[in-house]
């Protein structure tokens, strides 16, 4: 699954030995995605390797993180891999959806590779439907997070700490009191998934997540990705963290092109 | 009444379902199996073994436009011979093991240079699946020996979906891009593909 990239002179493999591997789900608005965009173009990662799946559309462009003529003309495409070995970080981007009937084999493939590179945790960047909030959720923030048992262990009163709020378990056939309480994330994509896979194989995994509906999503991610910067500590956030993340090129004319002067 | 909005992320909210019932798991199976691509190369008699074909370059033409590019003014039946087909089907079109095609049919055919068999030609007017294109690639470059092989494809897209800071409408085209990988060294005739726009389907692939 996993293809490093050749960066010549016979260099072997990148380890990923105790990093922290952090991914986006493909889910509601993209928020993930568009905050793992801002992580990769903030903190400058080099590109590592790529995932050879079939379980993701094919997509190819150039270089979504140029920011000059010279470094504008590298491939990109649908699944690719990130590393800042000073921070023990390692990056999945995903750029397309997935094909039908293919999350679970994706989970599978990406959770043995999670467990033969020996990465440390893994922390997934999701998002879910604002409109399935009930009443209590549609108050106050509107950021959850998710830890399996191990992680539990580790990081759990850092959450506290931080004052963190965990998802709500919802009731398995709604409107009947007592039946069992289940974790449901709509329009998580592969969250679930992800999540109660790692809870069965004894990955540690934090899920962050935001309601959001479809739309611009730009400000979604921003809040995400500097609710993931709490714990994490990417940049510094003294100041206005909003400001200390650099927004990629490739985010431009995300709404369209320029319209025909001939219009008005 | 509410609708829900489609999701830009393509969600499939059917995944987060149940589990698979033995029942599910063979209708899935029968409709993978309809899905399945063949790629039949008409110089091999079958059976297993076969040595790969030996390929210098291959043009792949992707879409109706780029298979008439080609028929138009590349193939002819003096120099080139065809020497394989796929035959698939999907929701949007059925290609058959014939090789006698019309123009405006779907099929995806392989021609050979005569006098330069290492040169291969494929004309894919059909519309491949999203579901069956890792299939047609793992199937079509595994059956060639890839050594010092230089890959050119044919594509065109709408000009409506070119991302640019003007209007496309005054935009003079039709007008060529290119994306290559860092291994191609020659001149290239256009300038490169812009961010943010990209390639999907088959030619992404």
């Amino acid at each position: 699954m996993f293809i490093p990239c050749d960066r010549g002179g016979g260099s072997a493999a990148p380890d990923f030995k105790g990093f922290t591997l952090l991914m986006p789900a493909v889910s509601v608005g993209n928020v993930g995605q568009l905050a793992i965009d801002l992580v990769i173009s903030t903190l400058d990662m080099t590109k590592v390797g790529y995932f050879y799946t079939d379980c993701l559309v094919p997509m190819v462009g150039n270089n979504p993180y140029a920011t000059a003529e010279e470094n504008s003309t590298e491939l990109s495409i649908n699944a690719e891999v990130y590393s800042l070995p000073s921070k023990k970080l390692v990056v999945l981007q995903i750029r397309s959806p997935f094909i039908k009937n293919k999350y679970r084999p994706f989970c599978e493939t990406l959770l043995s590779w999670v467990k033969s590179s020996k990465c440390a945790r893994v922390v997934l960047l999701s998002s879910s439907h604002a409109y399935q909030r009930d009443d209590e959720q549609l108050l106050g923030t509107p950021l959850r997070y998710l830890l399996t048992p191990d992680l539990e262990e580790a990081v759990g009163g850092r959450m506290q700490e931080l004052n963190w709020k965990e998802m709500e378990k919802v009731a398995a056939y709604p409107g009947i009191s007592d039946t069992d309480k289940v974790l449901h994330i709509p329009g998580g994509g592969i969250t679930k998934l992800l999540f109660t896979e790692s809870c069965s194989k004894g990955i540690q995994m934090a899920v962050l997540l935001k309601f959001c509906s479809e739309g611009d999503n730009i400000p979604d991610a921003f809040v995400l990705v500097n609710y993931l910067n709490e714990w994490l500590q990417l940049i510094k956030s003294e100041v206005n963290p909003s400001s200390q993340w650099k927004i990629p090129s490739s985010w431009r004319l995300l709404f369209g092109n320029g319209l025909p002067p001939a219009l008005f | 009444e509410v609708v829900v909005a489609p999701s830009r992320a393509g969600l499939d909210e059917e995944e987060e379902a149940r589990e698979e019932t033995p029942e599910d798991r063979e209708i899935r199976r029968e409709i993978e199996k309809k899905r399945e691509i063949d790629v039949l190369w008409t110089w091999r008699s079958g059976g297993c073994g076969e040595e790969p074909l030996v390929c210098s370059r291959f043009i792949v033409a992707i879409g109706r436009n780029a298979a008439a590019f080609l028929s138009s003014f590349i193939l002819d039946s003096v120099c080139w011979e065809v020497v394989g087909v796929v035959k698939l089907w999907n929701e949007w079109c059925r290609t058959s093991s014939t090789t006698n095609v019309l123009p405006t049919d779907s099929f995806c055919l392989f021609y050979r240079l005569i006098s330069d068999p290492t040169v291969l030609l494929c004309q894919c007017s059909c519309y491949v699946a999203e579901d069956q294109q890792f299939q047609w690639l793992e199937k079509v470059f595994g059956s060639m020996q890839k050594k010092g092989l230089q890959v050119t494809i044919l594509s065109t897209c709408p000009v409506a979906d070119y991302k640019t800071q003007e209007s496309t409408l005054t935009l003079a085209s039709p007008f060529l891009r290119a994306l290559k990988t860092k291994e191609f060294q020659e001149q290239i005739c256009c300038p490169l593909l812009e961010q943010p726009n990209i390639v999907r389907d088959l030619p992404a692939a």
